[in-house]
């Protein structure tokens, strides 16, 4: 039993999960859109129906009057809400993807 | 749901080892948080290991620095469920994420490093903004 932990224990430290994933896979991102709605989550992966986000909050402007930018310093400083747990977003909506730490600069 | 214990355990072996203090229960978690005093560090651990297995390594190079906080805590996310909660309930402010380190000064937030600031960065780079957050917090606490 000891020597099973000890070879679980070199396996298991500091390594992923969930190998053979997209680049972006567990990265918190920013996710822009056509309509002008910008998400912020967890990238999980691509797929043929579009970006799978996770954890993800939403900034719409239609529905808000925070600046983006205030939004994106929010999230950055205080966290994600996650509002949702799960998303797509179709790939023909997105205009940009980028992390949460190249967004906020 | 939680994975199970053999394959977490190196991982909070991980941080017991360097001296960091589990806290598995509500009560565990209240004994030390409800009258803090001084520089405190929390560590929420987790399984990812495309964060958590870059922060663990982060926090062991960054406790080598000369200044550190004096009380080290860590909560496993995913796992202790109701420690973990408990002790977020003490900086409600900021969104849950995991993995993730809280630095404290008399039990008020004074430095937090999201998940998102641990993605894609190389331990080496982690501690180093650790470390920094250390030396502020110690100087502040020199010329209060």
């Amino acid at each position: 039993m000891g020597a099973l932990r000890h070879v679980i224990s070199r396996a298991m430290t500091g390594m992923v999960f969930h190998p053979g994933h997209h680049e972006l896979h567990g990265i918190t991102v920013v996710v822009e859109t056509r309509d002008g709605v910008t998400y912020v989550g967890r990238y999980d992966r691509p797929d043929e129906r579009g970006v799978h986000l996770l954890n993800l909050a939403v900034h719409d402007p239609g529905s808000t009057s925070t600046a983006l930018s205030d939004f994106l310093v929010r999230s950055n400083t205080f966290g994600v809400r996650a509002e949702r747990k799960h998303l797509v977003v179709p790939h023909e909506t997105i205009v940009r993807v980028r992390t949460l730490s190249e967004a906020v600069g | 749901m939680p994975y199970p214990e053999m394959m977490v355990r190196p991982m909070r072996e991980e941080l017991t080892r360097l001296g960091v203090n589990e806290l598995r229960t509500v009560a565990e978690v209240d004994a030390v948080m409800a009258n803090p005093s001084g520089a405190a560090l929390v560590f929420v651990n987790s399984v990812c290991g495309c964060a958590a297995g870059g922060a663990r390594p982060a926090l062991a190079l960054a406790l080598r620095h000369r200044v550190r906080p004096e009380a080290l805590y860590t909560v496993f996310a995913g796992q202790d469920l109701d420690a973990t909660a408990r002790m977020r309930s003490y900086f409600s402010d900021y969104e849950p994420s995991s993995p993730s380190i809280v630095l404290l000064r008399d039990g008020e937030v004074a430095h937090f490093v999201h998940r998102h600031m641990i993605e894609g960065r190389s331990p080496e780079a982690i501690a180093a903004g650790l470390t920094a957050a250390f030396d502020r917090l110690a100087g502040e606490a020199a010329a209060a």
